[in-house]
């Protein structure tokens, strides 16, 4: 459990801003995750905590403020193999039956680009998906799989790079409960390696004791960046996103606590 | 095997083979991102391409190559900038490409109704050299495309948010796929005809994927589906007068609806072997309750 104030910090955003289309979905926000954490962006749904982590990774462009990834502005940075991102989907498959493996292996361009994979590379594409508990249906099509197990593949696909900063957005969502178990031992296992870790979630749920951090968006701002809430876990549904007490301790990045 | 000996029919089976191989190859990137239709919107625009190419008196391949490539650059740009509009700017792009091509034919004089209708519905049997060596030049860049830079090109088409957090380069990626589309249009149009041209690209990799699990069998048996039905359909078109494009696709079309007939058994005793070993419930059932339970009043 590292200090937020780890002298390196993996995600700098400082007074982020982005508008889709007309409306205003982040109004200034700060969100520092240093190296070795794992912080949960919560908040109620059109809080902003999806575009905040999609303009972490440039997904969204922001119209004010700053990102830097590993001490390099955003802009700047080209190492993408470091970070490994789990989309918000339902589902894994395209328009063409694909299987698990041919899916997770799409994760490894990031360090293969355009050469051919090797066999390390081809080693770590089936650690990954063993590291979902996949292995033997690695040949299977991802479209026989069941809601919780694309998710299993999104997150395979992400690690399949070795990653040192994992985003995930909302990968419990719609996951029976047996696979929110095995996700919550995967993710324990990458933070146990070393691996910084933020995530957006609905509820804390299954992934709360791995938690450190939880910054609580609303209405584009951060009304809450500290421990997560003892309450949190049940409370984090929507327009249950008020302050408890402890958190009155905690530093305010604004001053739109309610 | 008689058909192999005249000359055009000769140059009729080069240019099939290689449609049959190169429609398929980049049309599973096209149904991967579910713009199954995107190649009919080409044909369309190559159409005026077909018709600069008889305005100009060169040859029309090349010319309809050249449009087809930049309207497809084109839609590809649409669709980046134009969120709430693409639509309607695609419509406009398609029919305007179609009506051009018409009217410079027209306005051309050399092309008769009858050079019209060799681009509209295909003429396998007034292919010449010079179209066969356009014809290979164009396959060859197909290929190289589809087959080099499969697993960009996959990714790419998979998941488009992922690939750009990979740092692929996705946007030269997705051009290629459009300008790599729009050669293969051009490549088929002598074949099948610009109208059903994207039939070509489609069905195959419908066929396939009907019984097909990974996107590697998919590749490989629509690619065959393709080189078999285009095979078939100009040594038909030698033997009856039929046209060999309608042939063809009716073919391709053929397979898709003996394929689909095929997988549902299949699938069924897939589906059956994963589960056998989960047939049976195993979930623990609490056997009698303890006493406790018993109320004594």
């Amino acid at each position: 459990m590292s200090e937020p104030s780890t002298p390196e910090p993996v995600i700098s955003m400082r007074g982020a801003t982005a508008t889709l289309g007309a409306r205003t979905v982040l109004r200034g926000v700060d969100l520092t995750v240093g190296r070795g954490e794992v912080a949960a962006l919560l908040g109620a749904n059109g809080s902003g905590k999806s575009t905040a982590v999609r303009s972490v990774i440039g997904q969204v462009p922001l119209t004010g403020g700053t990102v830097e990834l590993f001490g390099t502005p955003l802009r700047r940075f080209r190492q993408w193999a470091r970070v490994g991102y789990v989309p918000q989907r339902t589902t894994a498959a395209g328009g063409v039956p694909a299987t698990i493996r041919e899916v997770v292996a799409s994760g490894r361009l990031s360090r293969t680009k355009l050469r051919l994979p090797g066999r390390a590379d081809r080693a770590a594409v089936d650690r990954a998906i063993e590291l979902v508990g996949l292995s033997d249906r690695a040949k299977d099509s991802v479209s026989a799989l069941s809601g919780g197990q694309h998710q299993r593949v999104l997150i395979a696909r992400a690690l399949a790079a070795e990653p040192e900063l994992l985003i995930m957005d909302e990968p419990m969502a719609g996951v029976d409960l047996a696979s929110q178990e095995i996700l919550a031992e995967t993710l324990r296992e990458q933070v146990g390696a070393g691996t910084t870790v933020l995530l957006v979630l609905h509820e804390l749920g299954a992934l709360e004791p791995l938690i450190d951090r939880a910054v609580v968006l609303r209405d584009g701002c951060v009304t809450h960046d500290g421990p997560p809430p003892e309450a949190m876990g049940q409370h984090a549904l929507p327009g249950h996103d008020h302050v408890h007490p402890h958190a009155a301790s905690e530093p305010a990045r604004t001053g739109l606590l309610t | 095997m008689e058909f192999l000996t005249p000359p055009f029919m000769q140059r009729a089976l080069v240019a099939a083979v290689l449609v049959g191989i190169t429609a398929p190859a980049i049309g599973i990137y096209l149904v991967q991102r579910r713009q199954a239709l995107m190649g009919d919107g080409i044909g369309h625009i190559a159409m005026t391409g077909v018709g600069l190419g008889f305005l100009l008196s060169t040859n029309p391949i090349w010319m309809a190559t050249l449009v087809a490539v930049v309207g497809s650059v084109v839609m590809e740009l649409i669709r980046w900038y134009g969120h709430t509009r693409g639509d309607i700017a695609l419509a406009m792009l398609f029919y305007g490409g179609m009506a051009g091509g018409v009217m410079l034919i027209n306005l051309s004089g050399t092309g008769s109704n009858a050079n019209l209708t060799s681009y509209l519905f295909g003429s396998l049997s007034t292919v010449s050299e010079e179209d066969v060596t356009a014809i290979v030049v164009l396959a060859a860049f197909v290929m190289l495309v589809t087959l080099a830079l499969r697993r960009q090109l996959f990714a790419v088409s998979q998941d488009e948010e992922f690939a750009r957090v990979t740092g692929l380069p996705v946007r030269v990626l997705n051009l290629l796929v459009a300008v790599t589309a729009a050669v293969t249009v051009t490549v088929a149009m002598r074949v099948v005809g610009l109208p059903l041209v994207s039939a070509l690209m489609v069905v195959p990799v419908a066929a396939a994927q009907q019984i097909a699990k990974s996107f590697k069998v998919t590749f490989v048996l629509a690619v065959a589906i393709g080189t078999a039905v285009t095979l078939a359909g100009t040594v038909t078109s030698y033997y009856q007068d039929v046209p060999p494009g309608a042939t063809i696709v009716l073919l391709a079309i053929a397979v898709f609806i003996a394929l689909t007939a095929l997988a549902t058994p299949l699938a069924r005793r897939r589906a059956r072997g994963r589960d056998k070993d989960s047939e049976e419930c195993t979930l623990e059932v609490p056997v009698a309750r303890p006493d406790a339970d018993d109320v004594r009043v």
